[in-house]
């Protein structure tokens, strides 16, 4: 993986990721180590997107790179019309290695192409944004010991959720068998299904959460949104359907675990963060070592 | 040969497109940036064929196509053939073919690609040769046969 970008998780073989998810466990045991001290890490945010960006400074600073970058594209040379090929080349004779969040998809693939540095895609407008997906893998490895064979639900969104797709295609790799929970009007497109019948795995799709809790060992939750409806009486008969409450989970196997790419609105009731269930902010703990294992594996330092 | 010439002119040198895709002739015109040629141009539609029931035919003199027009025939109507005239005979016969990859030549189907808002060329795997289905380099969007448009 040394000097390799990361635009899409399509760009990892089934070992590469696990190779990272590795790496990660081993910064989860220990997150400081100054192994990147004579590196430094630039983080280009054309969107802001505070999250991800201090996950990736977090991951960056707990091993001694050093950060450089800009969290708002308004302040950058791309609002005097500068194009980004230019402030990559730019950005490339500064640091070892770019992590860009833009808002338009296939920017970080085209940035890959002309930068000297490897690129790390923190999200590409709606196409790829892969180290939540490694993030995702991670998470469910620790919490269910394995990544093979499990029961794993989405639900909300399944329709225009970059993450959702991603996690889904991954997950194809693993004998997974899926339960998809949604709005008749967000249903998983065919070109994800697609890939679930190519080999040859389960799916099933329900309406609500009841249906399919007793059977899941991970719940993807994701949220529904308003303005994804073409009819606002539609939304308004089923938003409350993906309202994940703690009587919900009354059903619910033991080794459950819920997951959600955060932020949060309201789609998890506050009153579920203190079930066992909930893991979602252990889940963008994760975040941080899985980044670790990627700037670390990428600059050559493991 | 006799009858089918009747239906059409021959020309003495040239291009003909034949086997153009039913109600396909005037995207190929278009494609081609034919309406703009001097020289004489002679097409039919709705003519009889024994493998597609109905087609078209373009025939172009003094014009021999290049490589990259004839990707663009091939996008806009996969099952046309070539027929290179020269002094009333036929110098040379194909089938158009679509490449693997296309470089160039057909914009993005998606708004938010960054291939619609820098210099950057654009750059497609080719998954599916029959029904025309291009998948972006760039923002791995599918730009199919119904929303092709050129650069
Ligand atoms: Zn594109």
């Amino acid at each position: 993986m040394k000097e390799k970008s990361l635009i899409s998780i399509n760009d990892y073989s089934k070992s590469e990721i696990l190779e990272i998810l590795d790496i990660a466990e081993g910064f989860e045991k220990n997150p400081r180590q100054p192994i990147l001290s004579d590196k430094v890490v630039s983080t280009l945010f054309f969107e802001p997107s505070t999250r991800t960006r201090l996950s990736f400074e977090s991951a960056a600073n707990q091993l001694g790179a050093r950060v450089i970058g800009f969290s708002d594209a308004g302040t950058t040379s791309a609002k005097k019309g500068e194009s980004l090929k230019d402030t990559v080349l730019t950005v490339a004779c500064y640091s070892d290695v770019i992590v860009m969040r833009h808002p338009l998809a296939g920017s970080a693939r085209w940035a890959s192409e002309v930068s000297p540095v490897p690129i790390i895609n923190a999200g590409d407008g709606a196409n790829q944004h892969p180290t939540q997906c490694l993030l995702d893998m991670y998470s469910i490895r620790k919490t269910q010991g394995k990544l093979d064979k499990l029961n794993i639900a989405f639900v909300g969104d399944l329709k225009y959720g970059r993450t959702v797709h991603s996690l889904v295609i991954a997950m194809c790799d693993f004998d997974t068998t899926f339960h998809l929970i949604s709005p008749e009007a967000l249903k998983l497109p065919s070109y994800v299904k697609q890939h679930i019948k190519d080999k040859n795995l389960e799916y099933h799709q329900y309406l609500s959460i009841e249906e399919a809790i007793d059977k899941v060992d991970i719940l993807y939750m994701t949220r529904v949104q308003r303005e994804r409806f073409a009819d606002p009486i539609e939304y308004e008969n089923v938003k409350n359907s993906y309202i994940l409450t703690k009587d919900q989970l009354k059903n619910c196997k033991d080794n459950l675990k819920i997951l959600h790419p955060l932020p949060r609105v309201n789609e998890i009731s506050e009153e579920v963060d203190d079930t066992p269930q909930a893991y979602y902010f252990q889940q963008a703990q994760n975040g941080v070592y899985v980044r670790q294992a990627l700037l670390s594996a990428i600059l050559g330092a493991v | 040969m006799q009858k089918k010439e009747l239906q059409v002119s021959a020309i003495k040198n040239g291009t003909v497109i034949d086997h153009i895709a039913q109600n396909h002739v005037e995207r190929v015109l278009y494609t081609l940036n034919l309406s703009k040629y001097k020289d004489q141009i002679y097409f039919g539609a709705n003519l009889d064929s024994k493998k597609y029931g109905k087609k078209g035919i373009i025939k172009v003199s003094n014009k021999f196509f290049a490589p990259e027009e004839i990707s663009k025939i091939a996008l806009v109507s996969p099952t046309a053939t070539l027929i290179e005239i020269r002094d009333y005979e036929v110098a040379s016969k194909k089938q158009v073919e679509i490449s693997d990859e296309i470089k160039g030549l057909v914009k993005c189907v998606n708004p938010n690609c960054i291939t619609n808002h820098e210099n950057v060329l654009t750059h497609f795997e080719v998954v599916n040769k029959d029904e025309i289905v291009l998948k972006c380099r760039y923002c791995e969007k599918n730009t199919t046969k119904t929303n092709i448009e050129f650069v």
